[in-house]
Parts: C-alpha cells; sequence; structure tokens
C-alpha cells in the first residue's frame, strides 16, 4: 500500500515504513543507540531525499527511546542523574560540533569527513569492545565462581568534584560524565547521528557503569538530543516529515519495548559482543565504500 | 483520470466535425490536456493525463511537456589515496526539473536537426549547457551527459521517446505519464505541428502539478508555522512512545 509523503515529496509503501521502525526500534531498545546510523543509510536507499532522511529519523528516534526508557525504568535501569549530567556535557559539545561542521562542510569535503571518522571510531571501539568481551566471556567459561574486581583506582579518582550515582553504583568525578558527554557531543554534531553508539561503549569503558543501567541511561539521554535536533531541523529547515515519521515511530515503539524485555535475559557480556559485532559490521560496509568504485560517477543535487 | 479524459475526447468529436464550417477559418492545430491539474493526494503513486487534438491536414506532431525549471549541483568522484571523494562540481541553472516528449514518428523523420534544436524537441536541447568560461567544450559535454543520465536514473527525463497516435489523420492523443517523485509547481506542455519537416502551427498549455488536501495542509503547515509544527511532532512522539508502554504493560 502506497502513501504519499507531503515533505519528502515521493510515494512509499506503508509496510516498509513499519517494518523498517520495527526493526530499528528493537536495536534501540536492545543496545540504548538510537539507531539514527543504521535509519538514515536505510531511507536514502529507498529513495528518501537525505535532509529529509536525517531529520525525520531524528523525530522517530525521540518515540522509540522514550518507549524503551519507560522499559527499562519499570526495571530500575535508569541512572538520572548521570543521565542530567551527560547531557548538560553533550549540550555543550555538541554547539561546538555545529560550528565544526559548518567549517567542514565550507570546505566541501564534509561527506569524506563523516564516513573517515565513523571508520576510525566505530572500529577502533567495535574492536577493543569485542576483544575486552570475548575475553570475558571466555574467563567466564573457565572459572565461573571468580568474580572480576568491580573498578580499579586511578589518577580518574582524583579529579574533583565527586558525585554519588546510586543507580550506576558509582562515586566518580561529575568532570568524567561531562568530558564524555562533551566529546560525544561533539562526534554526534558532525556525523550527524545522536551518539548512542560512541556513547554507550564510553560508558561502560569510562565511565565502568554496569551494562544493564547503561542502557536505560542512553536512551534517557537521546530523548533530548533527538527532540533537539527534530525541533532546529524543522524550525530551520523544514525537513521533519511528520506522515513518514509516524509510520516509522509506530513500527519502532513496538519494536523497542521487544528489545528492551530481551535485554534482562542475555547476559552482560554476551550483550557487548552483540553490539561490537554490530558496530564492526557497519564500519566493514563504510570501510568498503570509501574503497570500492561508486556505481555512479556522477550524482546531481536539486539547489532549492 | 484516464476515462475522463477519453470522455472529455468524445464530447470534442462533433465540435471538430463541425468546426471549420461554424469558425470560419480553420485554426491548424487544437489540443488539450484530460486535466490541468495533477493533484497529489495521500495516495499518489504517479499519474496519467491524456493530450489530445486535431490537425488540419495530416502531419507530424511533437509534444515536449516541462517542469519548472530549478538549479543543480552535478558533483564527480574520482579516487584519492584509493579513497572515493567529490573532486569535482558544476552548477547547473535553469534546468527542466522533469521533461516528457512524445512524437508521432522518429523525431529525424519529422524534423531536421535544425529544427530540433531550436524548438527543443531533444534532451540535448532543453538542458542547457554550461558557460564556456565554467568548462572546456568536451569537458561541459561529458558533465551535460552525466546529468541527464543522473535525471533520467531517477525518472525525471524520458530514456525513450513517447508515441504520439494518430485516430485517422487528424485526430491525435498521447499519455503523459508522471512518476510519483514528480517535482511540484507549473509546468509547460508544448505541442508542434510540422508538415514536411517545417513548422506550422504550435501551441502551449499550462500545467500545475500540486499537492491538493491533507498533503498540502501538512505541508503549509511545516513551512508556515515550522517551529509549531516540529514541536508537534516531538508531541506526537513522545505520546506514541508513552503509548506503546502503557499498551504492552498490560499484556
Amino acid at each position: 500500500m502506497q502513501i504519499y509523503l507531503p515533505i519528502a515529496e515521493i510515494s512509499l509503501d506503508v509496510f516498509l515504513l513499519l517494518g523498517l521502525g520495527g526493526i530499528v526500534g528493537f536495536l534501540s531498545g536492545l543496545f540504548g543507540v538510537g539507531g539514527g546510523f543504521l535509519m538514515t543509510p536505510l531511507l536514502l536507499f529507498i529513495g528518501v531525499p537525505p535532509p529529509v532522511a536525517v531529520a525525520t529519523q531524528a523525530n522517530q528516534v525521540v518515540a522509540s527511546s522514550v518507549s524503551g526508557v519507560l522499559a527499562h525504568w519499570k526495571r530500575g535501569n535508569v541512572d538520572f542523574l548521570m543521565g542530567l549530567v551527560l547531557l548538560a556535557g553533550g549540550l555543550l559539545g555538541s554547539t561546538i560540533g555545529v560550528v565544526i561542521f559548518g567549517i567542514l562542510k565550507q570546505l566541501g569535503q564534509i561527506d569524506l569527513v563523516i564516513n573517515l571518522v565513523y571508520v576510525v571510531f566505530l572500529g577502533t571501539i567495535g574492536g577493543l569492545m569485542f576483544w575486552e568481551s570475548l575475553r570475558a566471556l571466555l574467563r567466564r567459561r573457565r572459572n565461573p565462581g571468580q568474580r572480576r574486581k568491580l573498578h580499579q583506582h586511578g589518577w580518574i579518582h582524583g579529579l574533583p568534584l565527586k558525585m554519588r550515582f546510586r543507580r550506576s553504583r558509582l562515586y566518580i568525578s561529575a568532570l568524567l560524565p561531562l568530558g564524555v558527554g562533551f566529546l560525544v557531543g561533539v562526534l554526534a554534531a558532525i556525523m550527524g547521528v545522536g551518539g548512542g553508539f560512541v556513547l554507550v561503549p564510553a560508558m561502560i569503558y569510562i565511565l565502568g557503569m554496569p551494562t544493564s543501567v547503561v542502557i536505560g541511561t542512553s536512551l534517557f539521554q537521546i530523548i533530548f538530543v533527538a527532540a533537539n535536533v527534530t525541533l532546529l531541523q524543522a524550525s530551520q529547515n523544514q525537513t521533519v516529515d511528520v506522515v513518514m515519521a509516524l509510520l516509522l515511530l509506530t513500527g519502532s515503539v513496538i519494536g523497542a519495548q521487544f528489545g528492551s524485555r530481551l535485554v534482562s535475559r542475555i547476559p552482560a557480556d554476551t550483550l557487548r559482543i552483540l553490539l561490537a559485532g554490530m558496530v564492526l559490521l557497519v564500519c566493514g560496509k563504510l570501510f568498503f565504500d570509501l574503497f570500492s568504485t561508486p556505481s555512479a560517477l556522477y550524482h546531481v543535487e536539486f539547489l532549492s | 483520470m484516464r476515462v475522463r479524459g477519453y470522455l472529455t475526447l468524445l464530447a470534442f468529436v462533433p465540435l471538430l466535425l463541425v468546426g471549420p464550417s461554424t469558425q470560419g477559418r480553420a485554426v491548424p492545430l487544437i489540443a488539450d490536456i484530460s486535466s490541468h491539474l495533477v493533484g497529489i493526494t495521500t495516495g499518489f503513486s504517479g499519474s496519467d493525463l491524456l493530450l489530445f487534438g486535431a490537425v488540419e491536414e495530416p502531419g507530424d506532431v511533437v509534444v515536449v511537456i516541462k517542469g519548472p525549471p530549478a538549479d543543480l549541483a552535478a558533483y564527480r568522484k574520482s579516487q584519492v589515496l584509493g579513497v572515493w571523494m567529490n573532486t569535482a562540481r558544476q552548477t547547473f541553472t535553469a534546468v527542466p526539473s522533469f521533461i516528457a516528449i512524445a512524437s508521432s514518428a522518429p523525431l529525424d523523420e519529422i524534423a531536421p536537426p535544425r529544427i530540433q534544436q531550436r524548438h527543443q524537441f531533444t534532451l540535448d536541447a532543453l538542458v542547457p549547457d554550461l558557460p564556456a568560461q565554467r568548462a572546456s567544450p568536451e569537458l561541459a559535454r561529458e558533465w551535460k551527459e552525466s546529468l541527464v543520465a543522473s535525471m533520467q536514473s531517477e525518472g525525471l527525463y524520458p530514456t525513450s521517446h513517447g508515441q504520439v497516435t494518430f485516430l485517422g489523420d487528424r485526430l491525435f492523443r498521447t499519455k503523459v505519464t508522471f512518476p510519483s517523485n514528480v517535482p511540484t509547481g507549473n509546468y509547460l506542455a508544448q505541442i508542434f505541428y510540422l508538415q514536411d519537416g517545417v513548422m506550422v502551427s504550435a501551441q502551449t498549455s499550462p500545467l500545475l502539478v500540486s499537492r491538493i488536501g491533507v498533503e498540502a495542509d501538512i505541508y503549509h503547515l511545516a513551512h508556515v508555522y515550522p517551529t509549531s509544527y516540529g514541536i508537534a511532532s516531538i508531541l506526537l512522539a513522545l505520546f506514541a512512545g508513552w503509548l506503546a508502554h502503557v499498551a504492552f504493560r498490560r499484556s
């Protein structure tokens, strides 16, 4: 069944959009990522113009994150205080990121920079994560009784402004999550995605939060980032297609419920391996795209 | 739409039969379109229009449909250190955003190249060249060909000419197909009537491609009240997320 999308100015199949939303929402609830890294290329692939794809998927991310957060909240897996500190850093970072984005765009190489940043970041994060969680999984198999030390003390714990994050069972300097939020904000603004993919591993490995709390907290933070993007895109570029968003989010809020239910049934290190595997897959695809011969050497854009 | 087009055509037939005697002097070419509005509604998945008319004496007819002019940027990729990146960019101004061409016989049999070029029967004539100071003639040709190829792959430029069919010697008709991604705006339908390679008469008919109904309302809201539209979109998303949570809590 075809439906015409008023802002995207094309018609697409209703069930295709519902299905895409469902898959991306499921991954969002499972891994605590917004899913923009997956949704945007998929929308481009089915013919949605790039500006509309980026803006509309942000609107859909708001819905799937709310759906996921509520499900995780019910299980006590959202650290609201941590989420707010990360968000404060993130807002600062994304403001600076937008300025950097503008400079790169003027230089005319924004696409290439985005792809290179993606490949480098996703490759490093995915590789490290995969290696770490594989080792943890093997260790657990060998001697299941022994437990890893909760965390190690280092220079990081000497930083001032210590705060207690009860849900995450952490007593660390507020500067740490603030800094992580800032860096992710800069990257998110340049790459044009919510940054969950970078944030989730950073919360696990840099902040040392428990994996189950990370997912809910990341989703909580993403709601605000995605809502901000939606509002900016709608007011400045008029590129949010509410009809397309409605179809995508109907699928994704349901998918997110299933995803967040599954989290409690999968062991944390298996979850991290799955996430690492997906990060590496996306990275591999982008890497391949950089070097493979494009299907068309020329492409044309409407200037409006 | 098509059925209504045929009915309109039938309504014209008696007029054409008595036309010359009642009007006194004959008009060499008369043509019309089944509808001058292509309305884009929620269910829009492309549309067909019927263009029909009559000529005074046996001859050839060429029909050209042009979309509103648009500015386009074309990019060329090449390999730098093994990585494919955009290395060149050209802008084309006032390029038709949509083109459809139909003729009653192969163009080369209807008119000499000079006429085809002057009256813009071909894609090559319809798309403007790059200014000479921006690219050498060979390069300009390459850019233009790639622009045409890109638009063809989008379905906005034709890969082959449509057929103008004659019913007898004087009545003709052709089908014009608009794809679902057709740009909105003011279109022009040009109908040319030629005899033995000489232009006898031409007629231009306006055509509007526009959103109507709910589609138009949403587009209007998004452009006139962008901030409220954005806030409404966010509230909708928040509500949907909450609704899913409530629905699943029950089950």
